[in-house]
């Protein structure tokens, strides 16, 4: 099977992942394609590894999903603790930085 | 050189008087004219036992200085802090302490009703500590300290009544031309250290022997501008007028017999200087010729007493500078004419002070009148004075105009007819203003109101009046009797001092009578314009144009303000736009640019994360695709 088609795959996986997060305001759906857009750049990693035959790639991938389970656990915590208080898990609500 | 340590007491003495006086402030309100009139009387005192000492010397050791301190050491400049009393210094000295001491004792009683009277001779002991620091220095340096300490005394006293806004505007107008020729000072001082590399009088002398004419005509131009700012020399004579504000005894002291003859200080003791520069010479003398038909025009025209006389002052002191100017023949005659004027001046302006005194401080000529009776001391010191001033033998003043006119004429060529025919068209002029004051004062028929009553002055007054109009009287004779004043002073002007002239142009019996030619004709006119007919109470105005600009001092001011004034108020006007709109404009534009730069920015930080994630796509996407580009 052409590899090149994993990437195409990816590509548009991380499109999907970076219209969602633009496109959608509830803070759990927006992390949800955080994650897409990371999955697609560790599919392009594995990708280009087997084409290259090396393994690097494929290193990478696995510290990838490491940092990004670390960051599922920092994150979800943070739209928790953002709910209790304002009872809401709107991503444009908390925009308190601005005042 | 002998050195002496007294000397530097002549200058303590009143300086002391002038601060204790400055500092104890209204407690000494009781006793202050008393501490500054002892302190310049004992000032004379020192003056007197050091001319008896010089006189017990041999005239090559007459000369003695003081060094008080070195004040500059710094590479190859240096300038000690040193007095210096010769022959020249003395008789200014006696000049300054002298009649400094009787104008003390005269505004004593002038100034008793005045509750600042303390302050007031604080200012004089001031003035004569800086007098006698300017006439005593040994270095253009120390001169100038003392140069720019008379400015300011003369300042402070013009402006001393400074309630009233036009006399506080003729102290600053006084102090501001002033300026003018310090700054020519200041530029001579600068031209003969950057070209001999030194400032003392016996070094500059040195030096000149072997310098450039350029350097020396340079120096001797600036020495001029110096002298024409202090001493009231055309183009810088507009103040004098005004500075008659201020107190009369001050006018006496400072704008007739020493202040303002200190520009003829300046350029007797510069002689070695103008001696090696003819074209600075000329032009002295040619500051001269103008100042005294200029000075003596506009006395004809003023109906002020104390102005005609401040005019007068003008005319007499352009007649030394002239004299000055004329070189080694000259000098001695200069010094001359201004220790004589120096008695006659003072003197004529205690009495129009005594006179201002008894018609409660009218100073309107045209509102006196028959005030000989009425005043007789002051009539007679006045008088006495007046034909002093005027030239008629024995009095003071003829023997030094006479010297002066006859100088003029043995100038030389046609240089020296001009000359001495402007001197002589002088002494008609000056004759005519002087009967002038005289009849419109004294001999007239009265013409005062009804509630003047003029009185004799008290004695303080009187006494001092009559002391000077003796030396007006007799100083004449006694300085020109077998050449006295030229003898004593030759050992000054160094060997080339003696007999200079050896052509005479006229016999100076011819010359005596042409001088009182001149000053019968002035005083006839003046007897038949004014004495013979009758005098309005108030200046007419139906008058000729050339009456109108003589009363407007010959145009000076608008002359002044026309041309320096206000191009100056346009150029700061432009400059303080500039400084606005450029200077300004340019900080405040980066200000408004930064704050402007920030708002717009600002408004990008809307705090919703969405559109922080959006621009931060947009700029991978454009990243990427300019690396793209780039690299195709």
């Amino acid at each position: 099977m052409n590899p090149y088609n994993y990437l195409y795959v990816a590509g548009l996986l991380f499109t999907i992942g970076a219209i969602g997060v633009i496109v959608r305001r509830n803070a759990i759906v927006v992390f949800m394609c955080i994650e897409l857009m990371l999955n697609a750049a560790n599919l392009t990693l594995v990708t280009f590894s087997r084409i290259n035959g090396t393994l690097e790639g494929q290193v990478t991938a696995f510290f990838t999903m490491v940092v990004a389970a670390c960051e599922v656990v920092v994150g979800l915590a943070i739209i928790i603790a953002i709910y209790r208080s304002r009872r809401s898990a709107s991503i444009d609500d908390a925009s308190l930085l601005k005042r | 050189m002998v050195t002496s340590s007294s000397l530097v007491y002549l200058i303590a003495l009143p300086l002391f008087g002038a601060i204790t006086l400055l500092l104890a402030g209204r407690r000494a309100d009781k006793w202050g004219h008393l501490l500054g009139t002892a302190m310049s009387a004992s000032s004379f005192g020192v003056g007197l036992y050091q001319l008896s000492q010089m006189l017990s010397r041999p005239t090559e050791e007459r000369a003695i200085g003081q060094k008080l301190f070195t004040w500059i050491d710094v590479a190859s400049f240096q300038v000690d802090a040193g007095l210096l009393l010769d022959q020249l210094s003395i008789c200014f000295v006696l000049l300054i302490t002298g009649v400094g001491t009787l104008i003390h004792i005269y505004s004593i009683s002038y100034m008793s009703h005045d509750e600042n009277r303390r302050r007031f001779f604080a200012y004089l002991n001031l003035f004569i500590a800086a007098m006698l620091l300017l006439v005593l220095g040994d270095s253009y340096l120390t001169l100038y300290v003392g140069w720019e300490g008379v400015g300011l005394a003369s300042y402070l006293l013009i402006g001393f009544w400074n309630q009233k806004p036009a006399y506080a505007t003729a102290s600053k107008k006084a102090f501001v031309m002033n300026r003018i020729g310090d700054m020519g000072l200041s530029f001579a001082i600068m031209i003969a250290f950057a070209t001999l590399g030194t400032v003392s009088f016996a070094g500059v002398k040195e030096a000149s022997e072997g310098a450039s004419e350029t350097a020396l005509t340079a120096i001797g131009i600036m020495l001029l501008v110096a002298a024409a700012g202090k001493s009231a020399q055309f183009p810088l004579q507009a103040w004098l007028g005004d500075a008659m504000a201020g107190p009369t005894p001050v006018s006496a002291l400072i704008h007739a017999a020493t202040m303002v003859t200190a520009g003829v200080y300046l350029i007797v003791r510069s002689n070695f200087i103008f001696d090696a520069a003819p074209t600075a010479q000329l032009i002295v003398v040619i500051v001269g010729a103008i100042t005294l038909l200029f000075g003596a025009v506009i006395g004809t025209a003023k109906d002020d007493i104390k102005k005609a006389l401040a005019a007068s002052t003008m005319s007499q002191i352009g007649y030394m500078v002239l004299c000055a100017g004329l070189g080694p023949a000259g000098y001695a005659f200069a010094i001359m004419h201004l220790l004589t004027h120096g008695f006659f001046k003072a003197g004529m302006f205690l009495g129009a002070g005594s006179v201002m005194h008894g018609m409660n401080d009218s100073v309107d000529m045209r509102r006196y009148g028959g005030l000989r009776k009425f005043m007789p001391i002051t009539f007679i010191t006045f008088g006495l004075g007046y034909l002093a001033i005027i030239g008629v033998p024995p009095f003071a003043g003829f023997y030094s105009k006479d010297l002066i006119i006859e100088t003029a004429f043995n100038a030389g060529g046609f240089k020296g007819i001009l000359l001495g025919s402007i001197t002589l068209l002088g002494a008609v002029i000056t004759a005519f203003y002087m009967t002038r004051v005289m009849i419109l004062t004294f001999t007239s028929p009265k013409r005062w109101e009804e509630d003047q009553h003029p009185h004799e002055s008290p004695f303080l007054m009187w006494f001092p009046m009559v002391i000077l109009s003796i030396g007006s009287v007799t100083s004449g004779l006694l300085f020109y009797r077998g050449d006295a004043l030229k003898n004593w002073l030759n050992p000054v002007f160094g060997d080339h001092g003696k007999d200079h002239y050896e052509e005479h142009l006229f016999e100076p019996i011819v010359v005596s009578a042409m001088a009182l030619t001149a000053v019968a004709i002035g005083v006839g006119i003046a007897i038949m314009k004014y004495q013979l007919s009758e005098i309005d109470a108030v200046a007419p105005q139906n008058v000729s144009i050339f009456t109108r600009i003589a009363r407007k001092d010959l145009l000076q001011d608008s002359f002044n303000e026309s041309v320096f004034m206000r191009p100056g108020q346009v150029l700061t006007r432009l400059l303080v736009k500039g400084d606005e709109n450029v200077v300004d404009g340019a900080v405040r534009g980066i200000g408004r640019t930064a704050l402007g730069a920030g708002a717009t920015l600002r408004r990008t930080q809307s705090g919703f994360a969405r559109s922080y994630a959006a621009l931060i796509l947009i700029g991978a996407v454009a990243l990427i695709a300019g690396i793209w580009v780039v690299t195709l």
